[in-house]
């Protein structure tokens, strides 16, 4: 029976000794090592239980083959027996309960809202990062700066995370730092993480979300404090500043954009992304939703419908070129939020950013 | 190579044509053609050894309208089979893509041709394979194992077979005409909805499945009506065999879970084709109530495949093991808690996406909650080899190679239910590796098992053991060398659904795995070998009604079984009947009756034919066909109804000679 496994099992064990990077079982940070940690309790609190059960897969058919030497032990009849009964509802039920007590800790201990308070870990960092199709943006409201396809972080000091999309679901995922949390359009949602060594780690969007997905990563620089100084005067240095236009011709979808820097991010910026009111003119979530508590905008409404519409302005096809939308330019002057000057998505140039696919 | 962006204009709707142009037939992709000319052939090759051989006549009135349950059953089996060819050579296509694509190259896949591939492989495995496996199985042997003569509705259960076969062809369609989605078999909006999966294939994606449902509900709904109203007299619930036990909450799942399927693909039908706002981002719309709303199907449906897989183990392991299942009652009942207990787990599938720790605790531990009945039952048919005389016939083999395979898989699901540890695996291969393990290792080990230990009840001659046993064993190492490369790659932080990846240390490990994939193909080959000698050496291989020394009703009948299953009337006493029958020297009587039988129509393959031309229509905007076609399938249905010449009896006489003939076989 174990026979034919033997060569797949020995090879991939040849193969897993290679020096590849498991980077969910040799973390670089405290989070992802207490999930390692939690990984590997579970799976020995299970194998107290799946190594009989193979065990038993394998030896039972070959003791009671019905071609063995001496049938005496044969019961046609046994199908009932209290005690084993009450051994395999227990069994499982001991083992599920230990699970569920490490569960418990260990899931109200790493719930990605919760702050890192580590003794040994310095002042937290902010970054807002936000999905773009098909790049990340983070952004450094602390030091004025923003980034895109490179996450530079000092080692020691936690990573408050904030997550938001601008248009499909994505992933932020850092396997070597943390697990993954979504990122998902109108909504914010929050990590927590900390490098606990300098190195460039591998980040990527763990979620499918079109044409460039796969092109979607990032490295994850955890540098000294000093050297991370320097990174922060070279993007103030070097990158032009991300206004919210720079934003919205940065959001245009692009496929294996290059690392960008940019400097001054408008500090409104991230706020009005989970609000989908980049655009001028556009009415935020929140005010909408405000609107909608007392009544919505009524039959007067439907003429500003457009202050409202963001999905159709960011229409692709298949392969990730943006569309002209059906209601595209619909603000022009006729309704009274102040969008007269919203710009008309076929305005945008294409020149910026580079579309390298590369 | 430098892509521009570049805008491009809004498709124009004919009148005639809806959106469909020259433009969306793939010509220019040489897979497809090469597909397309092969399927061309290979079509035209059956039309013609159809007709030299008359066989068109017999073909429609023995199978195309058919109510028989048995003939329904070896249908949807077929169904499986052709569409697992299909889903297989995605998987293949997919494991060279990736095999290749490392370290900047770009494979032979680009990105938007491999996201409908791997969208088409979840979408064609799930809901056409084994979602049509499952159901044959249960259409072939639940009657026969209540002592019944047909389903509770055989009129329906024909019109929901064809349904299954008219989403099946829209999706194979697609291949040709047009496109697939590239959203990933759950199709998750925003990304499905109308701006960021414009063209035809997300559309190919619902109108199939709401198709299919439409069969897959109806079939439930007629499962459990034939359960509870059609046992033979006698048989109580609790002497049910434990493959009808599952059979009836699987079912009960599908009648329970199918319409949120429905209402949920409805609401993005609508947000796709009406602009109204459910999902999308903008004006109200959250895309986070779709993914809740499709988990709520999503989770129970996986146990709808697997429970009536668990089934047929029962089954198995019993007869082969020379004794009664071990724990039949906490058998029953253990699949009564997974069936209730599946509906509040639906949120594990989603940790990641923000929900509080004492929410993900408690999905968390429900989940691992269930791996307690499973766990019993793994134990249940461990104690039933014990002090048993196990043979290892093929049917046997699966039984121990899911056992092994099955727990694997079952551990790293409970892994995947901690929610820290999900947060680090979440969209991995791992993940992948995980299903994989528990489907392949579950339900597809267990439709082999299936296959092998009714054939014989189907067609009255036993599968050729060497091929059995060199399916099984091609699928069972092809099955660790495909996947456990992927667990592997998994804990290095590989993500799923990639066309392409940076780190060339990964591309060892996709090598391996796209050898296991070659393996099982060989175990696919093996399969239809096996089939072919098995059928030219069906003489040979020619066997009785028992041929296993089985303890349930289904072995009572003729192999295969007459149209009306039973000659007459059975008595049921207890559990495991056929055994009692056995050991009390049980004669069927010759004093026959007339048996009353559901006559066969065509009205549901009719129906179904224009539900096809409906969902095409509806994919293409083309508004006239779609409204023909909807009213033909609610004329129809309504004419159908006015249909009194719906049964008939089957004479004596011809009993008695059925009877006469089955006894010297």
């Amino acid at each position: 029976m174990l026979k034919p496994f033997k060569i797949p099992l020995m090879l991939l064990l040849a193969v897993s000794l290679s020096g590849c990077q498991y980077d969910v079982l040799h973390p670089s940070g405290w989070v992802a090592g207490q999930e390692r940690n939690l990984l590997i309790i579970s799976t020995l609190l299970m194998l107290i239980v799946i190594i009989p059960v193979i065990f038993m897969g394998v030896y039972f058919p070959w003791k009671y083959r019905a071609d063995r030497p001496d049938k005496s032990d044969y019961e046609p009849d046994f199908a009932h027996s209290n005690k084993l009964e009450v051994l395999i509802w227990s069994a499982p039920v001991a083992i599920v309960i230990a699970l569920g007590v490490f569960t418990w800790i260990y899931t109200h201990r790493l719930d990605p809202y919760r702050p890192l308070d580590l003794a040994h870990a310095g002042e937290p960092i902010e970054v807002e990062a936000v999905s773009l199709d098909w790049k990340w943006l983070f952004i450094y409201p602390q030091y004025g700066v923003a980034s895109v396809n490179e996450l530079a972080i000092p080692v020691n000091r936690p990573v408050n995370f904030r997550l938001t999309s601008s248009t499909v679901m994505n992933t932020l995922s850092i396997p070597a730092l943390s697990g993954m949390v979504y990122s998902m359009a109108g909504m914010e949602t929050r990590i927590h993480m900390i490098a606990d060594e300098v190195g460039t780690f591998a980040g990527r969007s763990a979620h499918y979300s079109g044409p460039g997905f796969s092109q979607m990563t990032f490295d994850t620089d955890a540098m000294s404090d000093a050297d991370f100084d320097a990174w922060v005067s070279s993007a103030r240095a070097e990158g032009t500043a991300l206004t919210r236009d720079a934003y919205l011709a940065l959001e245009k979808p692009s496929i294996g954009n290059p690392v960008t820097l940019y400097t001054d991010p408008d500090p409104e910026l991230f706020e009005r992304i989970v609000g989908l009111c980049v655009e001028e003119g556009k009415v935020c979530m929140d005010q909408m939703m405000m609107t909608d508590m007392h009544g919505g905008g009524g039959l007067a409404g439907i003429g500003d419908k457009a202050a409202y519409e963001y999905d159709g302005q960011r229409m692709i096809d298949g392969f990730g070129n943006l569309m002209q939308a059906p209601g595209a330019g619909l603000i022009d002057g006729n309704d009274d939020t102040g969008a007269n000057d919203a710009p008309d998505v076929q305005e945008h140039t294409r020149s910026a950013p580079a579309m390298e696919h590369n | 190579m430098s892509t521009e962006v570049v805008e491009t204009t809004q498709e124009t709707v004919s009148p005639i044509f809806g959106r469909l142009s020259l433009d969306w037939i793939p010509y220019h992709e040489p897979i497809l053609v090469g597909t397309f000319l092969a399927i061309v052939l290979g079509g035209l090759a059956v039309l013609a050894v159809m007709t030299r051989y008359r066989l068109w006549v017999p073909f429609w009135k023995n199978w195309v309208t058919t109510v028989d349950h048995k003939k329904i059953g070896i249908m949807y089996m077929v169904l499986g089979f052709i569409m697992m060819v299909r889903g297989f050579a995605d998987a293949l296509m997919m494991r060279a893509q990736q095999a290749l694509a490392a370290g900047g190259a770009e494979g032979y896949l680009p990105p938007h041709h491999f996201d409908q591939v791997f969208t088409a492989h979840g979408v064609i495995m799930i809901f056409f394979v084994a979602m049509a496996f499952v159901t044959g199985i249960m259409n072939f042997v639940m009657p026969t194992q209540i002592g019944a003569r047909d389903v509770a509705f055989p009129f329906l259960n024909n019109f929901s077979f064809w349904m299954t076969v008219a989403g099946a062809l829209l999706v194979n369609v697609s291949l040709f005409v047009g496109e697939f989605a590239r959203v990933g078999w759950l199709a998750f909006p925003p990304l499905s909805g109308a701006s960021f999966s414009t063209g035809p294939g997300m559309d190919y994606y619902l109108w199939s499945l709401q198709i299919a449902g439409v069969g897959t509900t109806l079939s439930g709904i007629n499962l459990i009506a034939t359960i509870f109203k059609m046992r033979a007299p006698g048989m109580k619930l609790f002497d049910m065999p434990v493959f009808t036990w599952t059979a009836l909450c699987t079912n009960v799942l599908i009648v329970a879970a199918f319409p949120v399927l429905t209402a949920t693909l409805t609401l993005l039908t609508l947000d796709r084709y009406l602009g109204t706002h459910f999902f999308t981002n903008d004006l109200g719309g959250n895309a986070m109530m779709y993914v809740n709303l499709i988990w709520i199907w999503g989770h129970p449906e996986v146990y709808i495949l697997i429970l009536p897989i668990f089934g047929v183990f029962s089954e198995v392991v019993a007869t082969f093991s020379g004794k009664p299942l071990f724990g039949y009652k906490t058998m029953v009942w253990a699949t009564a808690c997974i069936m209730v207990l599946s509906f509040v787990v639906w949120l594990h599938h989603f940790f990641t996406m923000g929900s509080g720790a004492s929410v993900n605790t408690f999905f968390g531990i429900t989940t691992m909650i269930i791996a307690v009945p499973t766990g019993v039952k793994v134990f249940n048919w461990l104690f039933t080899m014990y002090k048993g005389s196990v043979r290892l016939e093929v049917p046997m083999l699966w039984t121990l190679g899911f056992i092994v395979t099955f727990t694997i898989g079952g551990m790293t699901g409970v892994l995947l239910a901690v929610p820290p540890v999900d947060f680090q695996l979440h969209n991995t291969l791992f993940l992948i590796a995980h299903f994989h393990n528990v489907i392949i290792g579950g339900v597809v080990f267990g439709v082999y098992a299936a296959v092998t230990y009714w054939w014989p009840k189907a067609f009255g001659f036993r599968l050729d053991d060497k091929w059995s046993k060199r399916t099984f064993w091609f699928w069972c190492i092809g099955f660790y060398f495909a996947f456990l490369p992927l667990y592997a790659l998994g804990l290095m932080g590989a993500t799923r659904r990639m066309q392409q990846y940076m780190d060339t240390g990964w591309q060892i490990y996709f090598i391996i795995a796209a050898c296991g994939a070659v393996l099982i193909a060989f175990g696919i080959l093996s399969t239809f070998i096996g089939f072919a000698v098995s059928i030219r050496n069906r003489k040979a291989l020619a066997c009785g009604p028992d041929p296993w020394n089985a303890r349930t009703l289904e072995w009572a009948t003729q192999s295969p079984p007459a149209p009306y299953n039973f000659p007459q009337v059975i008595e049921v006493h207890g559990r495991d009947e056929f055994w009692r029958m056995k050991q009390t020297g049980f004669k069927w009587s010759t004093h026959y009756t007339p048996i009353h039988m559901p006559k066969g129509t065509g009205t549901g393959a009719v129906i179904s034919l224009f539900a096809l031309a409906f969902g095409f229509a509806m994919v293409w905007y083309i508004w006239w066909l779609a409204i023909l076609a909807l009213f033909a399938c609610i004329a129809i249905g309504i004419a159908h109804t006015f249909n009194y010449n719906r049964d008939y009896y089957i004479p004596v006489d011809e009993v008695a000679h059925t009877e006469s003939k089955g006894a010297t076989a």
